[in-house]
């Protein structure tokens, strides 16, 4: 399957638990990668797609081992060499960029000497300046400054994006044929996203260096590579060039994912999938898809079905593809309409509010209204001071200056001077669902909270009350007993609604509610919610940074950036004809799988 | 330069924020012997004390002025070096505690000389070696080992090297007035090796924890993954950013041995200032016993702000928001 | 995004788990081979002290009839006599009670006092955070036996100073690990949630910042009570506890420490109870310890 020119060969890698069963992580890994080619390796949490990308260097995390496979770099498998020499290749002939380059970075060295150290450990260059003119050529290549003051600075002194891309430089140093980039944008901004995406293309192409680019962001990975490689469960369930795998996909989780990726046109509905993925030690006898797929019959849940070569270079692992390649794609179902905002007096008034943290102002004079039964989408980067404003209107942020009016009457600042009434009415659902609920008490107990605080505590009546919430968010009244630990991300953040439906809210205020969870887990989520604001008539203040979201849950969108709102309007006009810079840039920057699918072909 | 500027400036904040530190101890420590509600007079003469010398003590120890005038003559005094004159044998305090401090400091000097690296050695091969059977065997020994009370350990060596089972080591030490503790290497050995098994086990465990997560950091496993050799990977970027939690620990330690002195010192009848507070305080000779309470809470402040000037030092993120 | 949950300490797989946390907590501690035999250790030396007075063959003050002092062991006193020609083993029978009383006292005393201002600290606004800790900073500064040293200075070896002594430098150190602990849960939006629908303070502390601490207390509880077991049978051992004739495993060091040559064992017993006692409740303490870090390993690489 792979192209004879391979640089990089995978045949059946196998990686393991290093106790007990020896459970594997992830097993049957066999792919290959060109020089100068960029593999998007997907998948979504826990589906094993990093240890893979670790793998690729001869590494495993602690507790973790290679059990079986090769690795081939230019013909050589490395994993046969003696650990000592396989240590000397990585950063030479294959190197790697870390998630996360502010905690990769040693905060004690300056980033000169990480630089070197790379160059010299490696025997480049026999003289400093020799090394020294490397180190300045690949910072010019990444695009940072190749001032010598620059060189002499500790990571912390650097920006986001100007980690990432000292760490791209520290990678592409020794001119390697092989890197592997392990969600290296996760933590950026769109447009520094952007840039360094084009940074790591250039690169891979002009050095002929073959990139496996390990991410859960299909759009990012359909804006980059040639290729892409779908995980799941620690399988690969499909190969293939990106323009077929994301327009024919022959796999049912493909489809699944694709359909659970919001889109800026929002032409199709989001759709997410059911159930969880399952993790390692827990993965049922079958086809580890089957349970949640639509396609499975008897044999997909009896054995493990095998990479099948479908066409050139598109590999499925799944016994239905035949019948799955055949239903067109085109069958996707259209979105719903989102309900017309009726005119009417706001819901809540944000005017002239001002806000900081301590000494550094975050909000500059913003006017914002919701009316009840709309959503508002607050739409902004991180840093642009969206989540602040949501936490003043909450009542979580006391140390602002401005108004916020509810129902016409001004609300005090924080929620403990606001009466009860203000605070059931005014709902506030929070980013992280691992750390909204507290892991001590039962689902029960956590919903019940409100409940007494609101309504007393007559316990049949807060039973039902509990278990109507929880099927609001399509969670059986079973989940009571337990405790968040023991629900995944997408239960969880579920519950942290129903905690805010039982107060009977005429507001909910969304921070970032699905940017923790996974995208087939956030299609749904955001089902949910759009449901509440067609069948409970909730106004919703949705905060999100992804533009692609808000057509599909929102009527209204403001844009914020570096704490002004920059542009506001009903979100079919904003999105369709931006006016501001600002929007424009973040809309052209946002990676769309639509825009790449329809470039490759 | 604006850095040393600032280190400058951090160094006076932390310096006055010590000096608050003990003169707030030393409050506490004058309310705690002087003020406190009873007669020390009394409790110092017994019931049998006639009123006469009651009253000649109280005007000895200045129990007949007003808790303020009493504090301020004796905090004045300390600043000018006069802490009074010692009730027990009528001479000045400072003196009495010359001697003693001298065996003190020697005795601390060593045993943190021997115990600081060994703990700090023994604490980084563990996490090095994390999970082998050298880990799994200091892990339970140091825990069992920082258990143990000092006196506990003393009396258990005295028991095995100098009275029971075997008689090679002295197990007390008798000085001749005007000698200095080095004549008595012997001695030295068993209070010397209780305090090295007092502080050890504790400074290895903390030095192991911290170590292990440097080694779990990303930038260790960056490191690895850019190829570099281990031995690199350990003393490039493990170490040094090892070291500021290590300046901590040793602050920690050599400050515990302060306590550790005490009980360690009148368990060899070591005459340092360890024992005359035991003694003081048996003989209610209440100026020495606040000179010494003092000194200890002095040495603590000035061990905690020295490992905080360190870790600044060796930190490129607190160095640099500094400037 | 680490895809195993992996741990040195303990490897529990959380999903399988359908157990309270205080129980999963308590069962994987008792998992470890050293909380075992901590517990029982401690539990034997706690049998020893309390109901060892009951099958002891003398009264602890009386001399044995026709034994001098200092004598070996013999069918009259198994262990022999002590400084005063008492009988060794029914006086280190009686004397474990008033160290583990006064430990566990003080230990209880300085926990409540230290937690209540270590919660109090990391719930409030900067300065008074400040003002709490840098109080506490200022009682570190004094190792806990010089403290309650120079209170017995001053009021002399009284048994209710002891305690207060002793509570009172175990209050900072109590406070110091829960205000650490707590000001991470602070942070955390669970507790957010509890502000936003308006639950007071005191019930945020209590029931949603106190359970998710109490590992980190248990643990603290265990060490702090071995150290408090040291430092009384320490005060003792120098002469400020408890005073002759009384029955007490520090001051029978105290006593016999002379005859160490003659007669080891009225010096010996208590000091390996006492070693046991502090080695026993710290193997608990590092048990539990160990399984709170594999559980919060487990749940957060779990997902």
């Amino acid at each position: 399957m792979s192209t004879p020119a391979a640089a990089l060969e995978v045949v059946d890698l196998r990686v393991e638990i290093d106790y007990g069963d020896r459970e594997d992580i992830v097993d049957e890994i066999t792919f290959g990668v060109a020089a100068g080619e960029v593999l998007g390796l997907v998948g979504e949490s826990g589906s094993g797609k990093t240890t893979v990308g670790l793998a690729v260097l001869g590494h495993t995390r602690r507790g973790a081992c290679i059990a079986r496979g090769e690795v081939r770099i230019e013909g050589r498998d490395i994993l046969m060499l003696p650990p000592l020499e396989r240590q000397r290749l990585r950063g030479r002939l294959v190197s790697y960029v870390p998630q996360d380059p502010a905690s990769a970075l040693n905060p004690a060295m300056r980033i000169g000497t990480q630089l070197d150290e790379t160059l010299s450990e490696h025997g480049f260059g026999s003289t400093d300046q020799e090394r020294r003119g490397r180190i300045l050529e690949a910072l010019d290549e990444v695009l940072l400054p190749t001032e010598e003051t620059f060189l002499k600075r500790y990571p912390h002194q650097l920006s986001g994006g100007q980690q990432q891309r000292v760490a791209l430089a520290m990678a592409f140093a020794n001119r390697p044929r092989v890197i592997v980039l392990d969600e290296p944008t996760t933590g950026l901004d769109v447009t520094t996203q952007a840039h360094v995406l084009e940074t790591v293309r250039d690169l891979c192409e002009a050095h002929g260096v073959a990139a496996v680019y390990v991410s859960h962001d299909l759009a990012v990975v359909a804006t980059l590579a040639g290729r892409v490689a779908v995980m799941y469960g620690g399988r690969l369930v499909e190969v293939g060039p990106t323009g077929t795998l994301f327009r024919q996909a022959g796999h049912p989780y493909t489809r699944r994912l694709i359909e659970a990726i919001p889109e800026l046109s929002g032409v199709h509905a989001l759709v997410g999938i059911p159930g969880t993925a399952p993790r390692p030690g827990h993965r049922p006898a079958g086809c580890f898809f089957a349970p949640r797929c639509a396609y499975a019959e008897e044999p997909c849940s009896a054995s493990q079905p095998s990479l099948e070569s479908v066409a050139s270079e598109h590999v499925v692992r799944c016994f239905r593809h035949a019948f799955v390649l055949g239903d067109a794609a085109a069958a996707r179902p259209t979105a719903v309409p989102r309900p017309e905002i009726e005119v009417e007096d706001a819901l809540v008034a944000v005017r002239g509010v001002c806000a900081a943290y301590g000494v550094r102002q975050v909000l500059f004079d913003v006017d914002l209204t919701v009316r009840p039964r709309e959503c508002l989408a607050l739409v902004g980067e991180s840093g642009s001071g969206k989540t602040t404003l949501a936490r003043c209107v909450g009542g979580l942020h006391e140390d602002f200056t401005g108004t916020i009016a509810y129902r016409g009457r001004s609300l005090a600042s924080g929620s403990r001077s606001r009466d009860t009434d203000t605070r059931r009415e005014i709902q506030y659902v929070f980013q992280s669902p691992y750390n909204s609920l507290n892991p001590r008490k039962t689902i029960g107990q956590i919903i019940a909270q409100p409940l007494n605080l609101f309504f007393g505590s007559g316990s049949t009546d807060s039973r039902r009350r509990a278990t109507e919430a929880l099927e609001r968010v399509q969670l059986s009244s079973t989940v009571l007993n337990r405790y968040p630990h023991q629900l995944s991300g997408g239960e969880r953040q579920r519950v942290a609604i129903a905690r805010a439906l039982v107060a009977e809210p005429q507001l909910l205020v969304c921070d970032e509610v699905t940017s923790a969870l996974d995208v087939s887990v956030q299609a749904a989520i955001v089902e949910v919610l759009a449901e509440l604001q067609r069948e409970l008539h909730i106004g919703l203040l949705f905060v999100t940074h992804n533009l692609a979201l808000i057509r599909t849950i929102a009527q209204e969108v403001a844009v914020m950036s570096e704490g002004c709102i920059v542009e506001r309007g009903l979100v079919d006009d904003v999105l369709d004809a931006p006016q501001a810079d600002y929007t424009k840039r973040l809309l052209s920057d946002t990676p769309s799988l639509e825009a790449a699918i329809a470039a490759s072909s | 330069m604006s850095l040393r500027h600032g280190l400058t400036g951090f160094i006076v904040r932390r310096l006055l924020l010590g000096l608050v530190t003990l003169w707030i101890t030393s409050v506490m420590i004058f309310a705690a012997t002087q003020a406190l509600p009873g007669d020390a007079a009394r409790s110092i003469l017994g019931r049998s004390a006639t009123p006469e010398s009651l009253a000649e003590l109280r005007r000895q120890l200045g129990l007949d002025k007003s808790v303020v005038t009493q504090y301020w003559e004796w905090i004045s005094g300390v600043f000018t070096g006069d802490l009074g004159t010692s009730l027990a044998n009528s001479l000045p305090v400072t003196e009495v505690l010359g001697e003693r401090l001298v065996y003190t400091l020697f005795l601390m000097f060593i045993a943190g000389l021997i115990s600081v690296p060994i703990g700090i050695a023994l604490g980084a091969i563990s996490a090095r070696k994390r999970d082998s059977a050298f880990d799994q065997t200091t892990s339970v020994a140091t825990l069992g080992l920082a258990a143990l009370p000092e006196f506990v350990v003393g009396i258990t060596l005295a028991v095995i090297f100098s009275t029971t089972v075997f008689h090679i080591l002295p197990s007390v030490i008798v000085t001749e007035p005007g000698s200095r503790p080095w004549e008595y290497p012997k001695e030295l050995v068993l209070p010397v090796i209780t305090l090295i098994i007092a502080v050890v086990p504790y400074t290895a465990r903390i030095m192991r924890a911290s170590t292990v997560e440097i080694l779990e950091s990303d930038f260790v496993e960056m490191a690895r993954l850019k190829g570099l050799a281990e031995r690199r990977v350990l003393w490039r970027h493990a170490v040094p950013n090892a070291l500021a939690p290590t300046f901590q620990v040793t602050a920690l330690n050599l400050a515990y041995l302060a306590g550790g002195i005490v009980v360690v010192e009148a368990v060899f009848n070591y005459p340092g200032i360890g024992l005359l507070l035991v003694e003081s305080v048996r003989a209610r000779d209440m100026p020495t016993v606040q000179a010494i309470a003092l000194l200890i809470a002095a040495l603590y402040v000035i061990l905690n702000l020295l490992a905080d000037v360190a870790t600044i030092l060796v930190s490129p993120r607190l160095r640099t928001s500094l400037g | 995004m680490t895809d195993v949950a992996v741990t040195d300490a303990v490897r529990i797989d959380l999903a399988e788990k359908q157990i309270r946390p205080w129980r999963l907590l308590l069962s994987t501690a008792w998992a470890q081979h050293r909380t075992k035999i901590g517990i029982g250790i401690t539990l034997l030396l706690v049998g020893l002290a309390v109901f060892g007075r009951l099958v002891a063959p003398y009264s602890p003050d009386q001399g044995v009839e026709g034994q001098l002092p200092f004598a070996p062991p013999s069918s009259d006193a198994w262990l022999g006599t002590d400084n005063l020609g008492r009988d060794v083993l029914s006086r280190f029978l009686h004397g474990g009670l008033s160290v583990l009383l006064l430990s566990g006292l003080s230990t209880a005393f300085g926990m409540s006092l230290g937690v209540t201002i270590g919660l109090v600290a990391a719930y409030s606004p900067g300065r008074l955070d400040d003002l709490l800790m840098r109080t506490m900073d200022v009682f570190l500064s004094l190792p806990q036996i010089v403290f309650a040293l120079v209170l017995a200075a001053t009021v002399g070896p009284k048994l209710w100073l002891l305690v207060l002594a002793v509570g009172f430098t175990t209050m900072p150190r109590a406070a110091r690990v829960t205000r650490g602990a707590a000001v991470e849960v602070v942070q955390r939006d669970f507790v957010r949630a509890a502000e936003a629908i308006g639950v007071p303070r005191r019930k945020i502390l209590l029931s949603e910042v106190l359970p998710n601490i109490s590992s980190p207390l248990i643990v603290e509880t265990t060490l702090r009570m071995s150290f408090n077991v040291a430092v009384v049978a320490g005060l003792s051992f120098l002469g400020f506890g408890l005073q002759p004739p009384a029955a007490d495993w520090g001051l029978m060091i105290n006593e016999n420490q002379n005859g160490l040559t003659l007669q080891p064992w009225p010096v010996l017993l208590p000091v390996i109870a006492i070693a046991l006692l502090t080695i026993g409740t710290s193997l608990i303490g590092d048990g539990i310890s160990r399984a709170a870090i594999g559980i919060e390993r487990g749940r957060t690489g779990g997902e």
